[in-house]
């Protein structure tokens, strides 16, 4: 018989081991909380919701078509939206895109008084009571940041806080494009 | 028999702690058998029949909503699928890019015994030549 497949056996298996210790470190790396959302490159599903505070006027989830603007989902009892709220306020003073907010799941007079004291880096806060329109989105962690396009198609879902890194290393860049 | 009582004990507080919401028993038991297909975003190893976090809490109350609006159950699922994507789903459709999920298990177990058959036919037998 031949003597090769014996010689390669053991190589084999040292392959499958190092093909296993390299699938198992990169599901390591993986972070669980970051599911691929199906809205990428689909257009934001289209809503209506009054704006906190004026629970008479809705205001169309179209509003802004015609430019890029960023949608976060935040709530007063929302504890990290507290720590990206910083970055929040620094981008709105850039000019460089319109922030509108989603209070998901809030009571209005807790909202508002979390925005008088804080300062308010949103154009526009929609008042999402019952949690519907952040179904319709997909949103399962608060805080989540949405980038939408002038077309009105969702191109990027940050889950979690918004730290300047991500501002600097994905949204600035897809702003950029616009002009590409 | 030991272990079957303990299961009844687990089984009747897992019901007992469903949903309040009982009117019409077969509905509820159509949104069970939805919601125990749905993955829970936030305790992402339960299941939104299972958890009492606030989205599984919105996520069975849309189930129970549209199937009593006379929504089939796959419509509910692909409702659900279309917002939070095939993770949402216990047993997500087969498709390219599940295939790995699908069929490695069942290839990883074919290599391994074609590796054994091979070990255990080489090894020479005590006692012959």
């Amino acid at each position: 018989m031949t003597r090769a497949p014996r010689r390669l056996g053991p190589w084999l298996a040292l392959a499958g081991f190092a093909l296993l210790c390299v699938a198992l470190g990169v599901g390591l790396r993986l972070n669980p909380r970051e599911v691929p959302s199906p809205l990428i490159g689909q257009p934001l599903p289209a809503f209506a919701l009054p704006a906190l505070g004026k629970p008479a006027a809705a205001v169309s989830s179209q509003a802004w078509r015609g430019q890029w603007w960023v949608l976060n989902v935040w709530a007063s009892w929302c504890t990290p939206c507290a720590v990206e709220h910083p970055v929040l306020l620094q981008l709105a003073q850039s000019q460089r895109v319109t922030l509108v907010g989603l209070n998901y799941k809030d009571a209005s007079p807790a909202a508002q008084q979390w925005l008088a004291q804080r300062g308010n880096p949103y154009h526009t806060v929609w008042h999402d009571v019952d949690g519907r329109v952040g179904l319709d989105l997909g949103v399962y962690g608060v805080p989540e940041t949405y980038v939408i396009d002038p077309q009105g198609r969702v191109r990027h879902k940050h889950t979690g806080v918004v730290t300047p890194q991500w501002v600097q290393s994905t949204l600035l860049p897809l702003l950029e494009q616009r002009r590409g | 028999m030991r272990g079957l009582g303990v299961w009844a004990v687990v089984l009747s507080l897992a019901m007992a702690c469903a949903d309040s919401a009982r009117a019409n028993p077969t509905l509820e038991d159509q949104v069970q058998r939805v919601a125990s297909e749905l993955r829970c975003l936030v305790c992402q190893n339960d299941t939104i029949a299972a958890s009492q976090a606030p989205l599984a809490v919105d996520l069975r109350n849309q189930v129970r909503r549209m199937l009593a609006q006379g929504q089939s159950e796959a419509q509910v699922l692909e409702y659900m699928t279309q917002r939070y994507g095939d993770f949402v789903r216990y047993r997500p459709p087969l498709k390219p890019s599940t295939w790995p999920l699908w069929f490695l298990p069942a290839a990883l177990l074919l290599i391994a015994a074609l590796g054994w058959w091979r070990v255990t036919r080489a090894k020479p037998q005590p006692g012959k030549p």
